[in-house]
């Protein structure tokens, strides 16, 4: 992956003196640059409100820089018009925290939403959902109401949905907030499973025990600004940053 | 299909599809959708049922009120164009001299028949309808004038042209004076015209109305529906997604609300069907109340259906609209 990433010289997600103020004044970031390689796995640490969120959204294109320019695969954001958001939003698996499920439909309905969203045929849809499902091993559920799920559970449907069309990128917003070591690394493996077939992965959390486990770069913001972390020293760095030296 | 990663189409759902699958995938989906937001409904009867009643009595008045200025209208169409001159004979005029004006009468371009009715026959049908019977023999002698009914030609049966004709025969020697039905007649089309405009008036207060009521059922389950419409935006459904079912929700209601009238109206003829019945047999005539035919029940429908998409089309666009996913 490094290797082709060098060769294309493209990155995935890339910030460019990236500015975000929000209305009542507060600057939640400030001139954020960093670029996410293809078929990169990084994770986003910092304390709460240290911005974050706000990287998060301006990626899935929830809020609008103030200043400066994300670009995903070489796109820049700002020439997306807000008609065209939902299709940048297809490319991106999201997982939240609190997974957002919706309690109406079973474990099936909610894993086939994007699906049902593009306008796949319903062939399609039951074995994608089933190969989504039995990635996270959750196949025999695939009739359940989420809430009959258990937390660590519901997690893993919340990424069954993200991964069920096969995006290029995944988002991950405290994806282990709610659960115990043991299922974090549970999650985490989930995570790396889908980066080494190609997905890149961006995690935002702020579990420095996960991170200092694995053997990623990570990024951290600090009251809007991001600081290089010399704890996370990753061999492939070099290769990334490499392609456009 | 992918705007950030070319070729990412083939590899996703979406795979190369001509403009007739196109088509037919969209109207299938819209037809998905609506079966879809029927069984929505289906699962919540109670508040369902409370809107379809509330739509349904709401297209009622109009409705009913439609229907009766059509009846009025048909039965005094009978009348229209029936204007009749009754011209009153001088009472010192003598038969003889009476059967001369009636043949000249006849010979007028304008008219189209003469019927002259004799003192006798008059006081005859004056016994006989006003019931007085016997009363009248008491009469030293007969009070009725001999009267003469002119029926104009159609090309003179309008309000001004007849004017004109009375005019012309009360000129006539034999004649006391004259008397067109006009009058009433006017009175009667201005007493239509006024309950013509108040149907409308009150017809286009009442389907406002059944807007405002579909738009605030719809914003209810918008409300409802937050957090589904929220994570639905963040899968990346398009607003024509997330509205579609919105707005066959209120097309349904507008269907069913629609019909719910249909039957309304429907049963309230049919319970008045023989109050009216004694009515048209005391005025000795043949009539029978009208209610919707075909296209004017489909009239009906498509307006319901107009006014549902309607109210749901106000509420999806301003609401929708308002709810972002402000959480990742």
């Amino acid at each position: 992956m490094a290797i082709a990433s060098a060769f294309f010289g493209l990155d995935m997600i890339k910030f460019d003196q990236v500015s975000k103020t929000y209305p009542g004044g507060h600057m939640a970031l400030e001139k954020v640059s960093f670029e996410l390689g293809r078929g990169e796995l990084a994770f986003l640490t910092g304390h709460s409100g240290a911005g974050k969120s706000t990287l998060l959204k301006l990626i899935s294109l929830m809020e609008r820089p103030s200043a400066g320019k994300v670009s995903i695969n070489d796109v820049d954001l700002n020439s997306i018009s807000n008609r065209q958001v939902p299709f940048v939003r297809r490319d991106i698996g999201i997982i939240f925290q609190n997974h957002r499920l919706l309690e109406r439909y079973n474990v099936f309905d909610n894993v086939a939403l994007p699906l049902v969203i593009e306008g796949t045929h319903r062939k399609h849809i039951t074995k994608r959902v089933n190969a989504a499902l039995d990635k996270v091993g959750l196949l025999d559920k695939v009739k359940c109401q989420p809430s009959t799920l258990s937390g660590g559970e519901q997690q893993r449907v919340g990424i069954a949905r993200a991964i069920v069309n096969s995006p290029p990128l995944l988002l991950a917003d405290e994806p282990t907030g709610n659960l115990d070591p043991e299922l974090s690394m549970e999650i985490l493996s989930l995570f790396e499973d889908f980066n080494r077939h190609g997905t890149s992965v961006l995690i935002a959390t702020h579990d420095l025990g996960l991170i200092a486990r694995m053997k990623y770069r990570s990024l951290t913001l600090e009251h809007g600004r991001m600081l290089q972390d010399p704890l996370a020293i990753d061999p492939l760095k070099d290769d990334f940053l490499g392609g456009h030296a | 299909m992918s705007l950030l990663f070319k070729g990412r189409g083939n590899q996703a759902a979406s795979q190369e599809k001509s403009a007739v699958l196109k088509l037919y995938f969209f109207v299938l989906t819209l037809f998905r959708h609506g079966v879809h937001s029927l069984g929505e409904m289906w699962r919540t009867p109670m508040a369902s049922i409370m809107t379809i009643l509330v739509l349904g009595l709401s297209l009622t008045l109009p409705t009913t009120l439609f229907v009766v200025v059509k009846n009025v209208q048909k039965v005094s169409s009978g009348f229209q164009e029936a204007a009749e001159i009754s011209l009153f004979v001088k009472e010192e005029i003598s038969e003889q001299e009476t059967k001369t004006l009636v043949k000249r009468l006849g010979l007028y371009p304008e008219v189209e028949s003469v019927n002259f009715i004799s003192q006798a026959q008059a006081l005859d049908e004056f016994k006989q309808i006003s019931g007085f019977g016997q009363a009248l023999d008491y009469l030293e002698e007969n009070p009725l004038p001999s009267v003469v009914l002119v029926t104009p030609t159609k090309r003179h049966r309008g309000a001004e042209s007849a004017q004109l004709l009375l005019e012309k025969l009360e000129s006539e020697r034999e004649i006391e004076f004259g008397k067109l039905d006009i009058e009433w007649l006017e009175r009667l089309n201005a007493l239509l015209g006024l309950l013509k405009e108040s149907v409308f008036t009150v017809g286009v207060l009442l389907l406002s109305a059944v807007v405002l009521i579909i738009g605030n059922t719809i914003r209810l389950s918008i409300m409802d529906k937050k957090e589904e419409i929220q994570v639905l935006k963040l899968v990346g459904a398009t607003n024509t997604f997330i509205h579609t079912p919105f707005l066959w929700t209120g097309i349904w209601y507008g269907i069913v609300g629609g019909l719910v009238a249909f039957i309304c109206v429907t049963l309230m003829l049919w319970w008045l069907e023989s109050a009216v019945s004694l009515v048209v047999g005391v005025y000795q005539s043949s009539f029978v109340l009208e209610g919707l035919n075909l296209s004017e029940l489909m009239f009906l429908l498509w307006l319901a259906i107009l006014l549902g998409f309607i109210g749901s089309y106000l509420s999806v666009r301003k609401y929708i609209r308002e709810i972002e996913p402000e959480k990742v």
